[in-house]
């Protein structure tokens, strides 16, 4: 039985970064939400034994329960995907604030380059650099100009810390806070890229480098530095994360109906629309049906996919013919070419740190550098980070040290503070067989099908990742380590392994129904009055983390849904 | 004082309540949403600095509670004891894993959720795996672990005549190289790697997690890497050039917070 609810203006799904942010923006203007997630409510007060690494990182509390739902996996779309049956490689968040808790809090912008990819690959390469199987590369839509005032409020509510940087995009305004301090580890890396020619800055963090006190009114104190972000919450409220920004701002207008451990199943439809969803209580396992103006979708990326694909809204994609828009354009990141340093007689402080520690240059970003004799297109930031290493996780040894034993320990204590790596972060681009779809045999506990993901790196990634080991590698002998171990070559994507935790595409925006499924407001083509927010957004993903083009997006999400709220109907015309 | 006494004495300081609110940015106005950090405002500043408690005390197994039996017959956590002693054996450095409590550790994670795996997805069919698709396996942890303890003394025994745990060190080796390879069949045709994979991961956990788990016997693991633990800042210690050793402590120092 499903107990049907009177109907709200807005039902939103998911209260993580997109989730919080249209919510806080919508209420704010006088706007009923009802607030939708499947996880539990929490505050800083839920994360006083927070620094508890088996808890949070090894045994995941913060993150989806996967005996309910996950994903299945398979390299080619030839293959049988099985299911992901526990943790090993991105991390799906879980409860108020989702990913945007257990984040890092390194936060970029996306670069001019990457909003019109395709033209600007074309205007200075030709078309024959793009090959055939990245027929998904296109332009988002809007351009870096366009997104500028978006990102500008959302570095302003989240707190960024940073510097301006010469390679990417201007700045309307800087950084509201200054960069995080610098570290040794961070000032060796400086030293090596100043004197090679290039220009290293601090990684923008949405850990406070400084008390700030935000547009919103919301003041939040310090990073201090304790070294445990990424896979937990921040106790100090440090680090931006929804449950302390925009949630709380939402909920102070008595606007927001914020409904926890509410798993939404599918929308609802009638006519070319969204009429509400379903959606169950994980508590008592009752079924409610929420009818709703607007269905905001604002889940993690592989959930928004699913939600649509199990709900028949949109058309899902298929990659025989490239027809067809949900789940198209699944994109990872790429990570490969990074070099370890180890010293013999040189400790750092590496129990300290913080998720957005380090420095970084642009110099191989996007389009840079000149392209013309190389076999990709994009490129990667170089960096050294100091996120804090833990005992547990982090037991670097020189390459042919075995991974047990006497010689293991021994190797594992000398170097404990006596390494760090200088890596990369690389875009990946879109290959047509890259996608996500619904799995034919495996379910959720509800009987739903799970999302299916097919993905292998491509020839693009696998090069980039060999150009860019040699400059690593080069960074490394600048910097002088005695032992350095560079990974010359992208092996095959492992979904136990791989351990970044950038997912993007699925439900992409551009200019063109047939080859997007979302206009620039992350409203749906085939149904105006669903908007699809997140990553699942990005029809390419950057060399940069995800989270501030993400939330620049949902700002001007949050205004269209106020503008079709008003005048109804696509707001972009296709 | 010794200098490392001074030295000590000077970071006690710094992390003192003080240094904690200038650092945090409290003293400005303004609405401060962490509630956590707010209850550690009234907190005791020896709480935060004085917390030699947990050493002062289970100096003998005997004394530590912990030590006893949740999960394993005393025979199964003898062999463990013994193959954890060669993941992460006494050197130098300092005790194995054997006298970190790892062993301990082991048998009360396999004891709760996680042996279990309740966690894990459970649903649908067992199929092969390909190498990326990871291990695709029905049987649960606790099962697998058993099933690894069984068969390194049938595997010890084909080998050698006798059981592990009797096993010179060497020949303990030879026995975990093989099973690390995948080449000994166990229950249910799992291989063999999958049990040395988990016994591995569950070894470094029970000598580097927080000492409440059971493992990590007096913080030793730690302090052979020189990792303070569990402390609420790092502000001074991550721009300092110099490595600073800090004593370490436990989540226990976290309590009354």
């Amino acid at each position: 039985m499903v107990t049907k609810l009177p109907k709200v203006p807005v039902v939103v799904v998911g209260m993580g970064w997109a989730g919080g942010i249209v919510s806080a923006e919508l209420t704010k203007a006088g706007i009923n939400v009802v607030g939708l997630e499947r996880g539990k409510d929490r505050t800083t007060a839920d994360y006083t034994m927070g620094h508890d690494e088996l808890r949070y990182q090894h045994r995941q509390e913060l993150m989806q329960d996967l005996s309910k739902e996950t994903i299945t996996y398979r390299n080619t779309v030839s293959g049988k995907a099985l299911p992901m049956r526990h943790y090993g490689t991105f991390i799906v968040g879980d409860g108020v604030g989702g990913a945007g808790s257990h984040w890092n809090g390194q936060t970029y912008r996306f670069l001019p380059y990457d909003f019109e990819i395709r033209t600007k690959t074309i205007e200075r390469y030709g078309i024959e650099k793009i090959p055939a199987w990245m027929e998904g590369l296109n332009d988002w839509g809007i351009t870096y100009d366009e997104m500028e005032p978006y990102y500008d409020t959302f570095e302003k509510m989240a707190g960024i810390s940073g510097e301006t940087v010469e390679l990417w995009g201007k700045r309307t305004n800087p950084y509201p806070t200054p960069p995080l301090v610098k570290t040794p580890l961070m000032k060796e890396f400086e030293k090596a890229a100043t004197s090679l020619g290039y220009k290293p800055f601090v990684i923008p963090a949405a850990n406070l480098s400084e008390a700030y006190t935000n547009p919103d009114g919301i003041s939040r104190g310090a990073c201090q530095y304790c070294a445990y972000c990424e896979n937990f919450g921040c106790e100090y409220g440090a680090k931006g994360d929804p449950a302390v920004t925009v949630i709380p701002v939402a909920k102070q207008t008595g606007k927001l109906d914020l409904r926890t451990h509410s798993n939404v199943l599918e929308l609802t439809k009638s006519g070319g629309k969204a009429s509400g969803v379903i959606y169950v209580d994980m508590l008592t396992g009752e079924k409610f049906e929420q009818p709703a103006d607007v269905v905001v979708v604002a889940s993690y990326v592989f959930n928004n996919s699913r939600l649509l694909l199990n709900s028949g809204i949109g058309t899902p994609y298929d990659p025989k013919t490239g027809k067809g828009t949900i789940g198209k354009n699944y994109c990872y990141q790429v990570t490969a070419g990074g070099s370890q340093l180890f010293f013999e007689d040189k400790e750092f402080n590496l129990y300290g740190g913080a998720g957005a520690l380090g420095m970084e240059i642009a110099e191989y970003m996007g389009d840079n550098f000149d392209h013309s004799e190389v076999d990709f297109i994009h490129g990667a930031g170089i960096r050294s980070t100091q996120y804090g290493d833990r005992p547990i996780a982090v037991n670097r040894v020189p390459a042919g040290t075995p991974n047990w034993g006497a010689e293991f320990k021994e190797k594992s204590i000398k170097y404990a503070n006596s390494n760090f790596p200088v890596k990369t972060q690389g875009a990946s681009l879109p290959h047509k067989e890259n996608y996500l779809d619904l799995d034919p045999e495996f379910k959720d506990e509800f009987g739903y099908p799970l999302l299916r993901m097919t993905y292998e790196y491509t020839d693009n990634d696998r090069a980039m990742g060999k150009y860019m080991s040699a400059i690593t590698r080069k960074f490394a002998e600048e910097i002088g380590a005695d032992i350095i171990d560079t990974n010359e070559e992208q092996g095959p994507f492992n979904v136990n392994k791989d351990s970044n935790t950038h997912n993007t595409g699925g439900v992409i925006m551009g200019t063109d129904p047939e080859k997007s499924a979302l206009n620039t407001y992350l409203q749906m083509w085939e149904a105006e009055n669903v908007f699809v927010l997140g990553a699942s957004a990005f029809p390419h993903n950057s060399s940069f983390n995800p989270t501030g083009t993400l939330g620049a997006l949902s700002y001007r999400a949050a205004e269209g849904i106020q503008k079709y709220l008003k005048e109804g109907g696509l707001l972009v015309k296709a | 004082m010794s200098e490392q006494e001074k030295k000590e004495s000077v970071l006690d300081k710094r992390s003192s309540r003080r240094t904690f609110i200038k650092n945090s940015g409290l003293t400005v106005g303004g609405v401060v949403l962490g509630g956590a950090l707010g209850s550690l405002l009234i907190k005791d500043d020896k709480s935060t600095t004085h917390n030699t408690d947990t050493q002062n005390h289970a100096k003998t197994p005997a004394a530590n509670p912990n030590v006893a039996l949740m999960f394993f017959t005393p025979s199964q956590y003898q062999v463990t004891q013994a193959a954890v002693d060669r993941i992460f054996p006494e050197d130098a450095n300092g005790p194995g894993a054997k006298e970190l409590n790892a062993a301990i550790y082991i048998d009360h994670q396999l004891a709760g959720p996680w042996g279990s795996n309740v966690k894990d997805y459970r649903l649908g069919a067992f199929y092969k795996a390909e190498e990326n698709q990871g291990p695709q396996t029905k049987i649960l942890r606790k099962d697998l672990f058993l099933a690894g303890l069984d068969s390194l003394n049938t595997y010890s025994n084909k080998q050698f005549k006798v059981d592990f745990k009797e096993l010179e060190a060497t020949q303990q080796d030879e026995v975990l190289l093989a099973f690390s390879e995948g080449k000994v069949e166990l229950y249910g045709k799992v291989s063999s790697s999958q049990f040395f994979n988990l016994l591995r991961t569950l070894t470094i956990e029970g000598v580097y997690a927080d000492p409440m788990y059971g493992g990590n016997n007096e913080m030793i693991g730690w302090s052979m890497r020189k990792y303070p633990g569990s402390r609420m800042q790092y502000v001074a210690e991550i721009q300092d050039e110099k490595f600073i050793e800090l004593e370490p402590q436990s989540l226990n120092s976290h309590m009354g917070h």
